[in-house]
């Protein structure tokens, strides 16, 4: 018994004197930068700032995920050195200055085993605010549909709210969910349910065989390459956020994330590239 | 009491550490309240329960919906894990042979080391689809409330076990002595004898039900509503925090240390309900 | 007699339920967790954006963690037990306050402890998202167990110890440390790994404050992802990102699994123990 007990205190103290050390070597400057926001983009900044340390030794790029209005809020506060929003910025957040890396759409997904291939604006309006509650209304099965919706704060909600001309009041959801994946899952899962989410993660999953499928949003096929020619209706940007011009690391990071140099990461998060 | 000087002073540091320790909840009542402050000080308490809906970003602040949703699936959860959690303390103490009874119990203890993450993960991808053919959406307070089930019975049929286990052992041979069958022994000795502690388990579950986060919020489906059957989709206190505390800023962000602070009301009111009970302390 | 056989029907049926619904979660994750289990997946870094790779830096980070809240949680809980059993009355004034202060302490939700975490730890004390930050807020949360258990251990050892170093007119200092506390160990030892358990299954006090960073954290003051924290990313987040979700869950069960034999061994060895010496 007495055995074990100097066991664990060797084993912490052995991870002690590795953390202290740990904080000892810090003390060669190393330039951090903090970047807070969207986690939509939070996946893909973390693995750009992968590759930016691997130029930069002196640099540690730290990513927290949050929602773009926090995004914005650090960055106007200087919590973050830079912010991310998937999403453009507002009259009242004009004095930031926002620098585009990727675009991103929201398309409109339903279960595979859906007989229903495709509704227009009125009818998606109709589903969200409660006006049409089964889907032999819109030429489907005879059963009730289930709405998902995002939860307060997430930029994709303000997007849909926005290009339908919805306030988040007259929504009446079934389902609130947090992220992207949570989404996929909860409309792979029920076969008589609505929701939107990212169409680059909605296409990579239905290309993995998640039972979902993407909707046309005014005859406008949802699918990355539509993003990538800009034609489809319902897409955004996802940028990177400054209080005044970026200076030193945090503008030669915004550079290499603005330049072709990540594009392959880009991609591997299935956003599309602004072009160059 | 006489104490040496050495003693008085060890005592005074011992006295330091501990109030210190005991500050740390008024500590996290004061950081709740201060930084609910904000929106606390222009919008009136009762507005948390009079406003029409949970509406933040356009300044709506009904609670009660939420603080409903928590009461029926912790009550739920404990209606259903307190007979099976008791069954399984009986099962491994009265019931199982004793390798069967060893191995049964290790088992609930693995149940009640699953962190919640893995509990809703797997609730979302297998529970809710079976719920949902069952009665669409699926995600509900029901699955919510089985997921609690599942969770919090492992602490109930631990700490209803150490309870049996503490019934001195002349009660039982006694009634042995007496003929009684096994069930009138169960029913009749050792479950009154074990009341205190069962009780004091049931407490616990329902503190871990109550604060429960992760799981519920991947199940329970988060709709703000006041739920009229166990179909239908509900949001409790805890998940409202987890799901929106990272997008909030401003009164927003107030507004969820104010669902906090009703989340620390809850517990203290169970607190104070276990000390009207008498107490025998055990293992958590 | 009707009523015993039906009795005894319904106990093993339901203990059977459970053990099925058990089975079915653990094969469940097993099945999809297993395949990708390597050494590798345990000490690589997580690559496009946790999809491939393994998750190295994320348990460095989690161990880093617990180490911070074991190193701050221990005197705490160490002092305040010692003083609740040694130094005070039972019923007294010091001794009900800090008792129920810490009663209220053990029921306070993670998320809650999340949100204090965040407010004081991160912003108001100004450590960020940071390990420190993290392995602080769990440290409050796993005082109260700490304290229970260390407090039982040390009721636990004989009174002849105390009146009899009483009688050899030693301090209640070298009492307690030559005495009293060697007595305790395993109590407090099973007390830390109940209290550790806890803390690794968390999620909720840990997304707000230690981070989302996945990258070998260069010091405490570096934010760093807890293993926990990973697989809701993972499962929530991430399209693609179910198979690794699976494999880090199954690695934290046995991580779970490993430090709940632990505290069980020492928790059964002290009991019986203590039923020997009485």
């Amino acid at each position: 018994m007495k055995k074990l007990g100097i066991v664990v205190t060797l084993i912490v103290l052995t991870g002690a004197v590795w953390g202290l050390l740990r904080i000892q070597s810090n003390e060669t400057k190393i330039e951090k930068l903090v970047l807070t926001g969207s986690s939509t983009i939070a996946p893909l900044a973390a693995e750009i700032g992968k590759r930016f340390e691997s130029f930069h030794s002196n640099v540690r790029v730290d990513v927290q995920t949050g929602g773009s209005s926090r995004g914005i809020s650090d960055a106007r506060a200087g919590l973050a050195n830079i912010g991310m929003a998937s999403r453009g910025l507002k009259e009242d957040e004009k004095d930031l200055l926002n620098f585009t890396i990727a675009l991103d759409g929201v398309s409109i997904i339903l279960n595979k085993s859906n007989p229903v291939n495709a509704l227009d604006k009125q009818q998606i309006i109709d589903i969200y605010t409660g006006k049409i509650a089964n889907w032999k209304e819109v030429g489907g099965n005879d059963a009730a549909i289930t709405v998902v919706s995002k939860a307060e704060g997430r930029s994709t909600l303000e997007l849909f709210l926005h290009y339908f001309s919805l306030k988040n009041t007259d929504i009446k959801p079934q389902v609130i969910i947090g992220d992207n994946q949570q989404g996929i899952k909860t409309v792979a899962g029920n076969p008589d349910a609505i929701g939107y989410v990212s169409v680059g993660a909605a296409e990579y999953e239905a290309g993995q065989g998640a039972v979902i499928k993407l909707l046309p949003l005014a005859g406008i096929a949802a699918s990355v390459e539509n993003v990538r020619n800009r034609s489809f209706p319902l897409s955004r940007p996802l940028n990177l956020v400054t209080r005044g011009e970026p200076g030193g690391v945090a503008r030669q990071f915004i550079d290499f994330a603005s330049s072709p140099q990540v594009n392959d990461l880009i991609e591997a998060q299935f956003f599309v590239p602004v072009a160059h | 009491m006489f104490l040496l000087r050495t003693d008085r002073q060890l005592a005074f540091l011992l006295g330091s550490c501990a109030l210190l320790s005991a500050a740390i909840v008024l500590l996290i009542l004061l950081f709740l309240v201060k930084e609910s402050w904000p929106v606390l000080q222009h919008v009136a308490l009762m507005r948390f329960v009079t406003d029409a809906s949970w509406h933040p970003v356009q300044g709506l602040y009904k609670l009660t919906p939420m603080l409903s949703a928590t009461l029926y699936s912790t009550l739920g959860a404990i209606l259903l894990a307190t007979p099976l959690g008791i069954a399984s303390a009986l099962f491994s103490r009265y019931y199982a042979p004793p390798f069967l009874a060893g191995c049964y119990r290790r088992l609930v203890e693995l149940l009640a080391g699953v962190p919640s993450v893995v509990y809703g993960f797997w609730g979302l991808t297998t529970l809710v689809p079976l719920i949902g053919r069952l009665h669409p959406p699926g995600v509900s307070l029901l699955t919510g409330i089985l997921v609690l089930t599942l969770m919090i019975l492992p602490t109930v049929a631990l700490t209803v076990d150490a309870a049996l286990a503490a019934v001195p052992v002349a009660y039982v041979r006694s009634a042995a002595a007496l003929g009684l069958s096994r069930w009138s022994l169960i029913s009749g000795v050792a479950l009154p004898a074990a009341r205190s502690g069962i009780t004091a388990g049931i407490l616990l579950a329902a503190g871990r039900a109550i604060g429960e986060t992760m799981a519920v919020l991947m199940v329970a489906g988060n709709v703000v509503e006041q739920p009229h059957s166990i179909f239908d989709s509900v949001r409790t206190l805890t998940a409202n925090i987890a799901l929106e505390v990272a997008y909030a800023t401003g009164d927003h962000r107030a507004a969820l240390f104010v669902s906090g602070i009703a989340l620390m009301t809850l517990v203290l009111v169970l607190v104070g309900i276990a000390e009207c009970f008498p107490r025998k302390r055990y293992y958590d | 007699m009707i009523k015993n056989a039906l009795a005894s029907a319904l106990i093993w049926l339901i203990a059977m339920l459970i053990t099925g619904v058990f089975a079915w979660l653990l094969a469940d994750i097993i099945i999809h967790g297993l395949p990708h289990l390597s050494w590798s997946f345990l000490v690589e870094a997580p690559g496009n954006a946790g999809r491939s790779g393994g998750i190295g830096p994320v348990i460095i980070s989690t161990g880093l963690i617990l180490l911070v809240a074991v190193i701050t949680a221990v005197p705490f809980g160490l002092a305040t037990a010692v003083l609740l059993s040694e130094f005070t009355q039972r019923n007294s004034r010091l001794g009900r306050l800090v008792r129920g202060s810490l009663d209220v302490l053990s029921g306070v939700p993670s998320i809650v402890f999340g949100l204090f975490g965040n407010a004081f730890f991160c912003i108001y004390l100004g450590l960020g998202f940071s390990i420190l930050s993290g392995g602080l807020t769990l440290a409050c949360m796993i005082l109260p167990i700490l304290i229970r258990t260390a407090e039982e251990g040390l009721q636990a050892t004989p009174n002849d110890y105390r009146l009899a170093s009483a009688a050899l007119g030693m301090s209640r200092s070298a009492t307690l440390v030559h005495l009293l506390l060697p007595a305790a160990t395993p109590a407090l030892i099973a007390g830390l790994m109940l209290g550790l358990g806890r803390a690794v299954a968390e999620t909720a006090a840990l997304i707000f404050t230690s981070g989302y960073v996945d990258r070998m954290p260069d010091s405490l003051f570096d934010s760093g992802r807890a293993l926990s924290v990973h697989i809701y990313d993972l499962s929530m987040n991430v399209a693609g990102g179910d198979a690794n979700a699976y494999s880090s869950a199954l690695v934290l069960i046995l991580l779970l699994l490993f430090i709940n034999s632990i505290a069980l061994s020492l928790a059964n060895h002290w009991l019986h123990r203590s039923v020997v010496t009485v």
